[in-house]
């Protein structure tokens, strides 16, 4: 196989595996902040106890997104040397900039938080507590602020051979990066907000602890539910301004081939590389209201992009439809359990149905990244650079090893978080260790 | 100028890292001589506990600074160097999770097994940084095109290994005196005695590494063009002579700030020898990547120089600052009451 392909898979896999743990990381920080905060304000133990089990699962999750995130930054150099030779003038310091301003900060402060019991006031550690959420999600803003620009490339001149900055600002405020942002944070608050949710109710199924997991309950609902729902609002917004900056990537998560005005949506549809297999119950305009909010709208379909520009149509479609289905199951379930905070033993069903939608948001957020990134291709940076031109000249022998390297030691090392993090729900609060 | 700031900024993160992640990669080399029981090895774990993560992100941001600043040197320097890299970031990786995950089972075979994790995700990064740099010292085989020719195993000739060995040395002896300020007892007086009989070694090391770059490198070409330039030496020399002294004085503080100046001096000692060429090529000088025109040209443009320049000049003194209040905050030796790990 050739090293482009297999540094492909290597990049997917080693960012979906750091996405796995990334955004448990920024949503629960906040919220372990938060426990810690109303423990300074009540002087109530119950809120302590919360900050301390949360925060438990919190660092076995947090060391495996450190040190997967790691890699990513190498990867750029050892598997895409050409793209960063080509756009690291610009994409480069970006990276620099979230490590100085951002990475440091969370880095430092979070062995602050896990040795700091002691030496600190509450007052003073709740501060920390802070410190590190608002770090981790500040990296969030400098990372989407690199990625916009391969999605929407800003503030930059071909000089040099070379991709140039010329405009600091454009790049930072490139909205592209600010939607994505908005949408990836609600995302990882719904993931924050289903995994105490589902948590709790496991305890609470079993009647144990139940004072400390009713108080989880209610707080992981609520943050569940307001984030569901915004992420959905806000995705349609997001959805605006794909439709208008890439309209090829649009084409391909509907499946969409004849550009036409009143663009219908199909009830039913089997998309294919070259046309939709299948395509049955159509919904006149709907998909021009969707992408333009504009029954009239023109939507351009893929017949008119030639097929070496068009991204792999069958994966960016299901995918999106994963992360809309995803979208449109949470806000009813944290809806329900929202309703039925006070009085939720009265459903053992449910109670037992809730860890189940742990997994949801995750698969919601993975499926978000691929139809971002596969939809994005063949392009590396959109319309600027393409994914084949940026591979480094390294041998497939090499990036195959190291491919089948990261695999083994990362599906190890998430056993051992898994497991880990299984035992830790299992003794619950209070436990020594 | 602003290509000449940034070279030195590059070399000061790179030294910065070195004498802040060094000691606890050295302690981690040394846990299994000098531990004697779980304590013991808890004791050194919960030495590196609070700062581990944060010197790690010096590391960061010296691959991101020669990304940002230097992205030509960034992408030849990362793919050619592709299979090293790799082994260095998998030894992190293993690392960096056995802190967290050690203590959390209460098993021989769970811990043996972060054990033996921690101390070859040690040794790997200290070896492999010097195999690095000492290969980046003598010159790396790129051609016009900012592509390297030869695999690890080109890396592993005599002067890189030089390099490993001075870099695990220097390490060693820099984490001996950390845990020699951090640990209490008989662990402590263990630690200060190996730190004493690391020393010679690592003079030695020096002197012959010294002798050994004269012949296989490039490095002391500015040093001949400007003699007042040797004066950069007396900072590795007299850190190395400082913690001997402050070593038999008991000052455990201040042998390590010693050495902690002892390997920013070597590293600036060679930063300033490969001016301007930030890799070297041994094919042919012209294709040296360097900061500025002798040879490829691999600095960004000035707008993206200045603009990181500022940030720099905003946020590192910043860092600075919070990362001294945390060595400050847990400066006392480590009791049974503070191992969390």
């Amino acid at each position: 196989m050739d090293a482009i392909l297999l540094s492909r898979l290597q990049f997917a896999a080693a960012t979906m595996f750091h996405f796995i743990f990334v955004p448990l990381t920024l949503g629960l920080s906040v919220l372990i902040a938060g426990m810690e905060t109303a423990y300074v304000r009540t002087g109530k133990e119950l809120y302590l106890r919360m900050a301390k089990f949360w925060g438990k699962l919190f660092l076995i999750n947090f060391v495996l997104g450190v040190v997967t995130g790691i890699t990513l930054e190498f990867q750029f150099g050892t598997n895409w040397s050409r793209y960063s030779a080509y756009v690291g003038d610009i994409f480069g310091s970006l990276l620099a900039i979230e490590a100085t301003a951002a990475f440091f900060l969370e880095s430092t402060f979070i062995g602050v938080w896990v040795f700091g019991w002691k030496k600190l006031s509450p007052k003073a550690h709740a501060t920390v507590a802070w410190l590190v959420a608002g770090a981790g999600n500040l990296s969030a803003v400098w990372i989407l602020i690199a990625n916009g620009f391969m999605q929407n490339p800003l503030g930059y001149v071909i000089r040099n051979g070379r991709a140039e900055l010329n405009d600091f600002m454009a790049v930072v405020l490139n909205p592209f990066a600010w939607q994505q942002f908005a949408h990836t944070i609600l995302g990882a608050f719904c993931v924050a907000g289903f995994f105490v949710l589902g948590i709790s109710a496991w305890h609470l199924a079993r009647k144990s602890h139940e004072e400390f997991f009713n108080a989880s309950l209610r707080i992981g609902a609520g943050v569940a539910l307001v984030a569901s729902i915004l992420v959905a609002v806000q995705g349609h917004f997001h959805g605006n301004e794909v439709a208008r900056i890439q309209p090829v990537k649009l084409a391909a998560m509907e499946s969409h081939w004849e550009t036409r005005a009143n663009a219908p949506m199909y009830l039913l549809q089997i998309p294919g590389e070259n046309g939709n297999v299948l395509e049955a119950l159509p919904v006149p305009s709907l998909l021009s209201i969707l992408a333009y909010n504009d029954p009239d709208a023109v939507v351009k379909g893929l017949n008119d992009v030639p097929a070496a520009d068009r991204p792999p149509v069958v994966i960016t479609f299901w995918a999106f439809r994963a992360m809309v289905g995803i979208g449109t199951i949470m806000p009813l379930i944290a809806l329900f359990a929202w309703i039925k905070r006070r009085d939720i033993g009265k459903y053992p069903w449910f109670l037992k149905l809730l860890p189940w939608a742990i997994p949801l948001p995750y698969l919601g957020l993975q499926a978000g990244w691929i139809v971002a990134e596969v939809g994005r291709q063949p392009w590396i940076v959109h319309g600027l650079m393409r994914t084949s031109d940026a591979v480094s000249p390294i041998s497939g022998g090499q990036v195959g090893f190291t491919l089948a390297a990261i695999i083994v030691l990362y599906s190890l090392l998430g056993a051992a978080g898994f497991f880990l993090a299984g035992r830790a729900v299992k003794q619950g609060p209070d436990a020594a260790h | 100028m602003l290509e000449t700031i940034w070279f030195l900024l590059w070399g000061v993160l790179w030294a910065v890292y070195f004498a802040l992640d060094g000691f606890d990669l050295g302690m981690g080399m040394l846990k299994p001589f000098l531990a004697r029981d779980e304590y013991e090895k808890r004791v050194i774990y919960n030495a590196a506990g609070p700062f581990w993560d944060g010197n790690e992100v010096w590391l960061i941001s010296a691959g991101g600074v020669t990304f940002a600043a230097f992205p030509l040197a960034y992408a030849a320097m990362f793919s050619g160097l592709y299979t090293a890299l790799m082994l260095l970031l998998f030894a992190l990786i293993v690392r960096g999770v056995s802190f967290e995950f050690r203590s959390k089972v209460d098993s021989p075979g769970w811990k043996a097994v972060w054990d033996g994790c921690q101390v070859v995700g040690s040794f790997l990064p200290a070896l492999l940084l010097g195999v690095a740099f000492a290969n980046i010292f003598q010159g790396l085989p790129l051609d016009q095109n900012q592509v390297m020719h030869g695999g690890l195993l080109d890396l592993l000739n005599p002067y890189g290994l030089a390099g490993g060995v001075l870099f695990v040395l220097l390490f060693l002896l820099h984490g001996a005196l950390w845990l020699s300020i951090k640990a209490e007892g008989d662990l402590r007086e263990r630690a200060a005695s190996t730190a004493a009989r690391l020393w010679p070694v690592l003079a030695a090391v020096i002197v012959v590494f010294l002798v050994y770059t004269w012949f296989a490198t490039k490095l002391f070409t500015n040093y001949l063009t400007n003699p007042v330039l040797f004066l950069i030496l007396l900072v590795p020399v007299g850190g190395l002579v400082m913690i001997r002294v402050w070593l038999a004085a008991r000052r455990f503080w201040a042998a390590w700030g010693a050495s902690a100046v002892m390997i920013i001096g070597v590293t600036l000692f060679a930063v300033v020898g490969l001016f301007p060429a930030i890799l070297p090529s041994s094919l042919n000088p012209a294709w040296s990547l360097t900061a500025t025109d002798a040879g490829i040209k691999a600095s960004s443009s000035p707008l993206t120089l200045a603009i990181m320049l500022g940030v720099a000049l905003v946020f590192v003194p910043i860092v600075i600052g919070y990362q001294f209040w945390v060595y400050k905050t847990f400066s006392a030796p480590v009791t049974r009451e503070d191992l969390e790990y």
